[in-house]
């Protein structure tokens, strides 16, 4: 390492952050819904190339199975199949300019405040409740807080997904009559001797 | 000078001769296989195959390569340009950007990561959008049939297979790939999780989709699915990215199952085979089940995938994590963290 080394961190830094504001901007500004989703992408893999630089691998991999390998594909096949009319919800832009630019506000000044602490105390991030550990990789410190420190609060938060999951099935399905559906227990439950009998016909007579 | 030469331009140099060194075995992997499946199907089929360039047809898919090379690249007018060339691009950037993680011998490998099993996992679930972009910007609607079937199916195969990888964790202790194999020094994976190792396998057919699960370009009704406005260049590197994908899949399960560069059994002949050789063999050797069962059976009606994907592969291996985890905690044979 050295002077390169650390001229070639704040190199990828640059970039990847570059990259991801730009994707950010392109992902409110692209005129096709189709762009914004791929901008979209391409910001959470940047984020994911942040995550690396700061020593996360495991929160960076995460990243990038979760939103980019899940979350934006069904994004993508809802944007792909709906018709949508962009000039009608571009009319609606500047009704929610006020709110959103709130919203906004109200990040920039958390960021502001998270970043003011730490730059006039710093030893406040050694008071934290479970500092990382040196020797251990970031997978075994995050899973000893997650499913050690923290189980229960990770439990509920799976039932409440679940409870989720649960009721979007619940909304959205619905059993229409006149459906055949297969049922392969019942397929393979069946018998040649109950379905199929074997008859003797007589010539020219028919069954 | 010799701070910069040491620091940045040598390294620089060594990875990138690191990196043509795995790329261009893999693009021969990847012209041979093409050879390897028309000849073992021949064979099945009780036919000869090709055999008519070179030396038992040797230098067919050379002579294919040319042909796809000097062909002229149409782009249709409706297609949406920009996505339209850029999705060829991904799915083969993808195929051979997995392979910086894989151990071919103990300590060979380009990027020793913490993390290998899930970079794996993640650009496995990234090849998903090289066909959505290919089948959305073509216009076309067989295009975008192929392109739909093929996201949905390798998005519900995905499922399960991450959770066969985490019962192989649960048995090695450490996500990363070297380590994974060290952990098969005294028996493959491929015994004890005989049934995951199974499951895995044919998830891998499905996440490539390979015949039986070919339902993205199910020839008969979708004429080739998401690349059939695809032409010459743009068509090779979507062909040499699936079967660069095939080729990583089974690197995959063997990494994961079949002890990696390990030999079957540690005495004379056969640990003088040097790692990287029984690398190959076992990639081989999955390679030629995959072209076996392309062979065999008949495609999977749509449904009947989807079925098996989420009904019968996600409850078996999500049975198999708590049973796995559960037999190691009872007999205390939890690996320890390393």
């Amino acid at each position: 390492m050295g002077t390169i080394g650390t001229l070639l961190q704040a190199l990828a830094f640059y970039m990847f952050a570059f990259v991801a504001v730009a994707s950010a901007v392109m992902v409110i500004s692209a005129r096709n819904p189709v762009h914004s989703v791929l901008f979209l992408i391409l910001a959470f893999f940047n984020s994911a190339g942040l995550f690396v630089l700061m020593g996360a691998e495991f929160l960076a991999m995460i990243l990038v199975v979760v939103y980019v390998g899940a979350v934006a594909v069904l994004f993508m096949f809802v944007v792909m199949m709906l018709d949508i009319n962009f000039v009608e919800l571009r009319q609606g832009f500047l009704q929610y300019l006020p709110i959103g630019g709130l919203i906004g506000l109200v990040l920039l000044a958390e960021l502001l405040v998270i970043l003011g602490g730490w730059a006039f105390a710093p030893e406040a991030t050694g008071s934290v409740a479970a500092p990382t550990p040196d020797a251990t990789t970031n997978t075994h410190a995050l899973g000893e807080l997650i499913y050690t420190h923290y189980v229960y609060l990770f439990q509920s938060a799976g039932m409440v997904l679940l409870v989720a999951m649960i009721g979007a099935i619940i909304l959205t399905h619905r059993n229409r009559a006149g459906v055949r559906r297969q049922s392969i227990s019942k397929q393979l439950a069946r018998r040649a001797e109950k379905t199929v009998e074997v008859r003797k016909v007589p010539t020219g007579k028919g069954i | 000078m010799a701070e910069l030469w040491d620091g940045l331009i040598w390294p620089t140099a060594w990875i990138v001769i690191k990196i043509v060194g795995i790329v261009i075995p893999v693009m021969l992997f990847v012209a041979y296989l093409t050879y390897f499946e028309r000849k073992v199907i021949g064979a099945i089929h009780l036919r000869k195959g090709p055999n008519v360039v070179g030396p038992f047809g040797l230098l067919q898919p050379i002579a294919d390569g040319i042909k796809l090379f000097l062909k002229e690249t149409i782009i249709p007018a409706s297609a949406n340009r920009g996505v339209f060339i850029i999705a060829p691009c991904v799915t083969f950037i993808l195929a051979l950007v997995a392979w910086a993680v894989i151990p071919f011998d103990h300590g060979m490998v380009l990027a020793d990561i913490n993390v290998g099993i899930l970079f794996l996992f993640a650009i496995s679930s990234l090849g998903v959008y090289g066909i959505l972009m290919a089948g959305w910007a073509s216009n076309s609607r067989y295009a975008f049939l192929g392109a739909l079937r093929s996201a949905a199916q390798m998005v519900s195969y995905e499922v399960s297979m991450g959770f066969i990888i985490i019962t192989v964790l649960l048995c090695v202790g450490s996500l990363n790939l070297s380590d994974i194999v060290m952990a098969q020094k005294n028996i493959w994976f491929v015994v004890p999780l005989f049934p995951m190792a199974v499951i895995f396998f044919v998830s891998t057919l499905a996440e490539t989709n390979r015949h039986p699960f070919d339902l993205p370009e199910a020839e008969a009704e979708l004429v080739a699915g998401y690349n059939v406005e695809y032409s010459a260049m743009t068509f090779a590197l979507f062909f040499l990215g699936e079967y660069a994908n095939m080729i990583l899949m089974a690197g995959m399960t063997s990494v994961l199952f079949l002890g990696g560069w390990l030999p079957p059994i540690d005495v004379l002949p056969f640990n003088w085979v040097p790692g990287p050789v029984w690398f190959a063999l076992k990639i081989a050797f999955c390679l030629f089940i995959f072209i076996w069962v392309r062979a065999t059976f008949p495609r999977y009606r749509y449904d009947q995938l989807m079925r098996l994907g989420w009904k019968v592969f996600l409850p078996i291996s999500l049975a198999a994590v708590a049973i796995v985890a559960g037999i190691l905690v009872a007999f205390d044979l939890t690996p320890v963290m390393g």
